[in-house]
């Protein structure tokens, strides 16, 4: 706690608060993955824990530092950047798979290829 | 100049992002990113991308910031979606919509931007029919996700198009 | 007085990433198929980047941050990979 100390009051409170409500997010999108039912549901809980707890803890450390002055504050930046750009990808590809392997499966509570199908292995 | 960097604003990106990376402006490190981001550029025409030209950054701006109000929004109705008592489990299901976008760019972009948002699962996109598979988590709003996809698609077309 | 407020608040945190990343990781342990375990992973991944996000805050360390940027970029492209798997059978086509 040597630099913590440093702080302003203001610059403290909002540090904090930034860092505990991006916290919460992460927990709540986390506890999602644990709670829904099926996996299209669960596949909208971690965009919650990347939109939103990503951009507030890089937002809480970017604040803590430019205020303290000890280094540059670009990284954070480029966390959110990546992240923010990345994950979508993910879970997109990730989706197209779970539909993809359900359709193999032939389960019904997931909705045919529309028609007219195409030849299969060809998309 | 465009015969040196046939895809101006990827360099400039590539550039900025070396500099971030290193965390110097020092002129070593401005030379070494000036040559990857020339280098890289003729790379890209290699790769063929589809180009599209950026018009109106105004728009582009209130684009951007209608987007950042619909996932906050929708960041505090799936937070309370998650959390609801276990008797009354969310109504999810998938849902299509008719998207009539030819751009590539902007077929990704509404990609990005509807996985981007917690309450929207981006699935499938059939060409020839050009119809969208959406999973939801929340299918009781189906009129106001198929009202705000079209919306979007709107706004790339009027940006990208 | 404001440093304890800090400091605790920082545990805190701390403490709600580490319930986080257990939850992803029940979730990759318990399945119950290999989708749903390849999001726990990526869930895993982007909590353990937070998690050092909040040390990197509390210890002022500018390691933490390059390992948060690595982790990040690291965990995209696994994660790319599992999912190409999973819908073709292999990796590369």
């Amino acid at each position: 706690m040597n630099h913590l100390t440093d702080l302003p009051p203001w610059a403290a409170i909002l540090v904090c608060g930034l860092l505990l409500l991006g916290a919460a997010m992460t927990l709540i999108g986390s506890l999602g993955l644990l709670r829904l039912p099926s996996f299209y549901d669960r596949l909208h809980a971690p965009t919650i824990a990347t939109s939103g707890g990503t951009i507030l803890i890089c937002l809480a450390s970017m604040l803590c530092f430019a205020v303290l002055q000890s280094r540059w504050i670009f990284h954070e930046l480029l966390i959110i950047f990546f992240v923010t750009v990345t994950t979508p990808v993910t879970l997109m590809l990730l989706g197209q798979a779970a539909l993809y392997r359900d359709r193999v499966k032939e389960r019904s509570d997931v909705p045919r290829k529309p028609k007219p199908a195409a030849e299969p292995g060809s998309e | 100049m465009r015969a040196w960097y046939p895809y101006p604003l990827f360099s400039i990106a590539l550039f900025l992002m070396w500099l971030l990376l290193n965390q110097s402006v020092a002129p070593g490190s401005i030379v070494l990113s000036l040559f990857l981001s020339t280098l890289l550029g003729w790379v890209m025409v290699k790769l063929q991308p589809s180009q599209s030209r950026l018009r109106r950054l105004g728009l582009m701006a209130g684009f951007a910031l209608a987007v950042a109000a619909d996932i906050i929004r929708s960041n505090v109705a799936v937070a309370r979606i998650i959390l609801r008592p276990r008797g009354k489990p969310a109504n999810t299901g998938f849902m299509t919509v008719d998207v009539d976008l030819e751009n590539e760019n902007a077929l990704a972009l509404l990609a990005c931007i509807l996985t981007a948002t917690p309450g929207t699962a981006w699935l499938e996109y059939d060409r020839r029919q050009k119809s969208l598979l959406l999973h939801v988590l929340d299918i009781d709003n189906e009129d106001l996700w198929r009202r705000t996809v079209k919306r979007y698609e709107a706004g790339l077309k009027e940006i990208l198009e | 007085m404001t440093a304890l407020a800090i400091v605790w608040s920082i545990l805190l945190a701390q403490v709600m990433l580490a319930l986080a990343m257990a939850f992803a990781l029940y979730r990759i342990i318990k399945g119950p198929r290999a989708q749903d375990r390849i999001l726990g992973l990526d869930t895993l991944y982007i909590n353990a980047m937070l998690m050092l996000l909040a040390f990197g805050i509390r210890t002022a360390n500018t390691i933490y941050f390059e390992t948060a940027l690595i982790i990040a970029l690291i965990g995209f492209a696994s994660s790319i990979a599992f999912a190409k798997f999973l819908m073709r059978g292999e990796v590369i086509e």
